[in-house]
């Protein structure tokens, strides 16, 4: 068995709109990037397996489960996090529609399923029902029940 | 995890050596949605992790005369955006539709779903159906593997030491043709297959009866299983509920579940007679189009 110690990459990446420059270890997974090398813990760690998607992410413009990303591959790439949704003027549109609709009731899947949703208005501005429940399906709540979740995007939408 | 280092090759040669260099104790990684987890749990221990999304071969998605080119490395949601892969490969993004959440899909593609070699992979029966071919390159050059041929067992493959999945190769369906997949799952996305059935048919050109078909099988063995007698026994048959009835037991004989938390051999037979018949009829009405 080998025992050599596995090197950092070099990684330069903008996070939010803001360059980064980071030494990442190889193995690092960019959730665990953003939230230890970094200091943005408004990502969530929740299954480590891709089930429950609370450490959403968006790179590149695609929603992706930052558990399941190293950091090292998001060298030239632009990761946005819910840190960078709200602006100084205020919260971005899901965020009020969520605090409007009680879609949240522990939190700890919010940034995902904001990152998530957001992802999909992006690029669809007026998905159906079922397709707002398709597009969030990799996106576990264990308190509200998706229903106020649901109602807040559309509440966006119209 | 056993801490691993990431390299992240040009080149198919680099990739190749780098693999080969490790053997076992390195890994390709495309979307690193069943490598990561792996990982993680201690199911593999790596000392190197080989991205291959830098590699141009393998980032290629490529549809025209000669048939459909899938780099190994393309994800779900690239195959499913293509609208000339989603008019003439319909079956195929059946399958790219439902592995995992969007999130999955952003990163997992077909390439990584045959080398993860899962009974349950939702990419592979359309493959399979297809008659596609693995290309694969390593230490001593370069082969082909039919789709089919490819998992030798669960999480087990044809491929050795040193060899990489560069690109998967699937033929341009013949006129009069059509394909489909579904797979039974107790809620409606990111599950795994209790059974999944992928179903190609030809027609002639009265779209009346078959010429050819293909019908292969998830989750009911040890590897996806191409179901050859059941296929075989549309040929030259008329479109009808006695014909498609009897390929569809021909699949059920030909399925060999266990019994596990998903369900058991009893419901898995069944699901794959249901679903066989199922399909066949939605790859009829996409042949007569």
């Amino acid at each position: 068995m080998t025992t050599n110690s596995p090197s950092k990459v070099h990684v330069t990446t903008t996070i939010n709109g803001q360059q980064h420059e980071l030494l990442v270890p190889g193995y690092m997974s960019l959730l665990d990037t953003l939230r230890e090398l970094i200091g943005l813990t408004g990502t969530k760690e929740g299954c480590l397996d891709g089930n429950c998607g609370a450490c959403t992410v968006s790179v590149d413009g695609r929603i992706v489960d930052s558990c399941l990303v190293l950091g090292a591959e998001v060298n030239g790439k632009n990761v946005d996090t819910v840190e960078g949704m709200a602006t100084p003027e205020g919260l971005h549109p899901l965020q009020q529609a969520f605090l409007e609709e009680a879609a949240l009731q522990c939190g700890i899947c919010t940034p995902g399923f904001l990152v998530a949703a957001k992802g999909l208005l992006d690029n669809e501005p007026s998905p159906t029902e079922g397709r707002i429940r398709h597009w969030l399906a990799g996106n576990l709540c264990r308190c509200t029940g998706y229903d106020k979740i649901v109602r807040a995007v559309q509440k966006v939408i119209d | 995890m056993h801490p691993f280092a990431y390299v992240a090759p040009s080149t198919v040669a680099e990739a190749v050596a780098v693999l080969n260099e490790h053997g076992d104790r390195a890994r390709p990684m495309a979307g690193g949605t069943d490598l990561l987890v792996k990982a993680r749990a201690n199911v593999w221990e790596l000392d190197a992790v080989v991205d291959i999304k830098n590699i141009p071969e393998l980032m290629n998605l490529s549809i025209g005369n000669g048939g459909l080119s899938i780099g190994a490395g393309v994800p779900c949601y690239q195959v499913y955006d293509n609208s000339e892969v989603a008019a003439e490969y319909p079956g195929i993004v059946d399958g790219a539709s439902i592995i995992g959440g969007i999130q999955v899909q952003s990163r997992a593609g077909l390439g990584g779903n045959l080398c993860n070699a899962a009974p349950s992979g939702d990419g592979i029966c359309p493959l399979i159906v297809h008659s596609a071919v693995a290309k694969i390159s390593g230490p001593s050059g370069d082969r082909e593997v039919a789709v089919e041929d490819f998992a030798t067992g669960p999480s087990r493959t044809v491929l050795g030491k040193g060899e990489l999945l560069v690109s998967i190769e699937v033929p341009k369906p013949a006129a009069n043709s059509g394909a489909a997949y579904t797979r039974f799952i107790p809620r409606n996305e990111m599950d795994i297959a209790v059974a999944g059935v992928g179903v190609f048919v030809q027609l002639d050109s009265s779209g009346k009866n078959f010429e050819s078909a293909r019908i292969a099988l998830a989750s009911v063995g040890p590897t996806p299983i191409l179901a050859s007698a059941a296929g075989d026994s549309l040929a030259g048959k008329p479109v009808n509920d006695e014909t498609i009835a009897a390929a569809a037991a021909l699949a059920k004989d030909a399925a060999t579940p266990i019994t596990d938390m998903r369900g058991t051999v009893e419901q898995r037979k069944q699901l794959v007679e249901v679903l066989t018949g199922r399909m066949i009829k939605q790859a009829v009405e996409r042949a007569r189009g």
